[in-house]
């Protein structure tokens, strides 16, 4: 699980609300969250994701359990969130659909690269390296299957 | 000295484990992913049946053809699987599950963030995702990481104009919408006592707006005498000593009417210091004030009035209909000009019935008032039913007065 991708800086306590709003809920087209992600927040921001690691505040993710929001970045071409913490649900979420997230306080890096190794543990910016908190063996081998419905799908 | 989460867990604050539900459910929202990845997962088997439950709340009836079309299928699923299925208007999934279904003890996951209500009953109960929740259909198991938890000590009684929901906000304001993450919250104190099982679903309800993983209250006589109304019989709990990681001391005598100001739950102001701010729609339900006790005490207070804006008053279930019908409670409301929905989550979700319009003012009972939840570029205040009541029939927030 390594990765790398350029970073796209947002604020603290960013809700699933925010990420994608109910009124696009309705519908299994992933395509069209991936359009409208953020849309409320900032309506220009969708295109920049692809190839991004989003790097935010605290309690990424709170509010609604809905798994749309981490699909929308998934889809969007999201590479990973790093944020000091995240919302609990979000953070089952994510790790179950593939979604790397990274946690981590790495500041405001508008524009600069961050490479990360899960497996490893560890997080860099600008040349500089921190560990992080292992996940454990189970959620690493749901993340490499690609997220959980791949990985009972082959699990017998 | 252990907290009671890790007495039904069976295992140490912040160790992950692998452990058996009780109960899970889904509602219309959550559940069209759930079957999706269910299906991706080979659809192969359910664990049990009787303890899945899938029950329609969030667009009911369907909004559009779309909606309707997602909805069929999931209904068609849940009947030809004999799973545990309530359709339209049965009600919202937390109340449903509320009346008469989980018991003390239990481990209960919902694939809705306030599945976390349920920890009322003395049971760990927790919201999950809906790809989560698909391996729970699968293996009728899933992984916890133990949490630890923070004790909410209540002292004395509510008293004057004030709620069980001023006592949430409180809280609420005091942890921030952080404050509990990871965390469950237990609602200990001589207080506890002094406090219905209405209110206990209402406290822990507001678990999820500090990011706790739940809220929980240790089943006593309340929790049996309720629970035997319904035809179940359940013990009560020891309470044991423990050590929190943090604790918040509430008189309850001391809390007044508060207001939640938009976009964050965890803003808390007197409603004092708002009066007479204009509001266009008032909406009194949900998951957090839909219940019974919610609409007599309403219905109290415009009986025999007129209110002065538009307001939608939705039963939080059809149990909780039935009742308020029975004893003329809904028939008060209707009187006073309110707009009655099909039971369920009603407008709190900003899908149908009830979307307020840009730059419009909403004084709402439910727990969530972010940015263009129930319509963009709305805004959302939350409070008491008592609140709401009183400020219904003035057009404006306005502080309760002392019934
Ligand atoms: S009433 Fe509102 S908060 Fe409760 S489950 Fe429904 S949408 Fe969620």
């Amino acid at each position: 699980m390594r990765g790398k991708g350029r970073a796209v800086c947002l604020g603290a306590d960013i809700d699933t609300d925010v990420i994608i709003a109910g009124r696009y809920l309705r519908t299994k087209d992933r395509s069209i969250w991936a359009k409208h992600v953020f849309e409320d927040l900032d309506s220009d921001l969708a295109p920049r994701l692809s190839g991004a690691v989003i790097v935010a505040g605290k309690n990424f993710g709170c509010g609604s359990s809905r798994e749309q929001a981490a699909i929308a970045l998934k889809e969007a071409g999201v590479i990973a969130v790093v944020a000091p913490s995240f919302a609990r649900i979000f953070f089952r979420n994510a790790i179950n659909i593939g979604l790397a997230l990274i946690e981590a306080d790495l500041g405001c890096p508008e524009g600069e690269t961050v490479r990360f190794d899960l497996e490893s543990g560890w997080v860099e910016l600008g040349g500089k390296r921190s560990r992080l908190r292992p996940l454990s063996p189970h959620m690493l081998d749901i993340l490499r299957a690609g997220g959980l419905v791949a990985y009972w799908r082959v699990k017998r | 000295m252990s907290s009671l989460s890790e007495r039904i867990l069976g295992a140490r604050a912040g160790e992950y484990i692998d452990r058996k539900v009780d109960r899970a459910y889904v509602h219309d929202g959550t559940g069209v992913l759930t079957l999706e990845a269910w299906k991706g997962m080979g659809s192969r088997g359910l664990f049990d049946p009787s303890r899945i439950s899938v029950i329609f709340d969030h667009i009911v009836p369907a909004n559009n053809s779309t909606t309707a079309t997602l909805q069929h299928e999931l209904r068609e699923f849940a009947k030809g699987s004999f799973l545990h299925f309530s359709d339209i208007g049965g009600g919202i999934c937390h109340q449903c599950m509320s009346e008469g279904v989980v018991l003390p003890g239990e481990v209960v996951v919902g694939a809705d963030s306030h599945s976390c209500t349920l920890g009322a009953f003395g049971a760990f109960a927790t919201g999950v995702g809906a790809t989560d929740m698909a391996a729970i259909w699968l293996t009728g198991e899933t992984w916890f990481k133990v949490p630890h938890s923070i004790g909410i000590r209540l002292q004395g009684a509510i008293t004057g104009a004030a709620e069980a929901k001023d006592v949430a906000l409180a809280y609420v304001g005091q942890l921030g919408m952080d404050g509990g993450s990871y965390k469950a919250l237990e609602f200990i104190g001589d207080g506890t006592g002094s406090l219905c099982m209405d209110d206990r679903l209402l406290l822990c309800n507001l678990a999820a707006e500090t990011g706790a993983k739940t809220g929980m209250f240790y089943a006593d006589d309340i929790t049996v005498d309720y629970l035997a109304r319904y035809g179940q019989s359940a013990g009560e709990q020891e309470k044991e000593p423990c050590d929190y990681v943090q604790e918040l001391e509430i008189n309850l005598a001391d809390v007044e009417p508060l207001i939640a100001v938009p976009p964050r739950v965890d803003t808390v102001r007197a409603v004092r210091d708002l009066a007479g701010l204009p509001v266009d729609q008032v909406f009194v339900g949900t998951c957090t004030n839909g219940r019974y006790s919610d609409l007599a005490r309403f219905a109290c207070m415009v009986r025999g009035n007129k209110v002065a804006v538009r307001t939608i008053v939705v039963p939080a279930s059809r149990e909780v209909m039935k009742e308020a019908i029975r004893t003329g409670v809904l028939t008060d409301i209707v009187e006073a000009g309110c707009s009655i929905g099909t039971p369920g989550c009603g407008p709190c979700l900003g899908a149908h019935m009830g979307v307020i319009g840009e730059g419009e003012v909403c004084l709402s009972t439910a727990n969530r008032n972010f940015r263009n939840r129930m319509g963009i570029g709305g805004e959302i205040y939350l409070a008491s039913v008592a609140t709401a009541a009183a400020t219904a029939l003035e057009g404006e927030i306005t502080e309760p007065g002392v019934p």
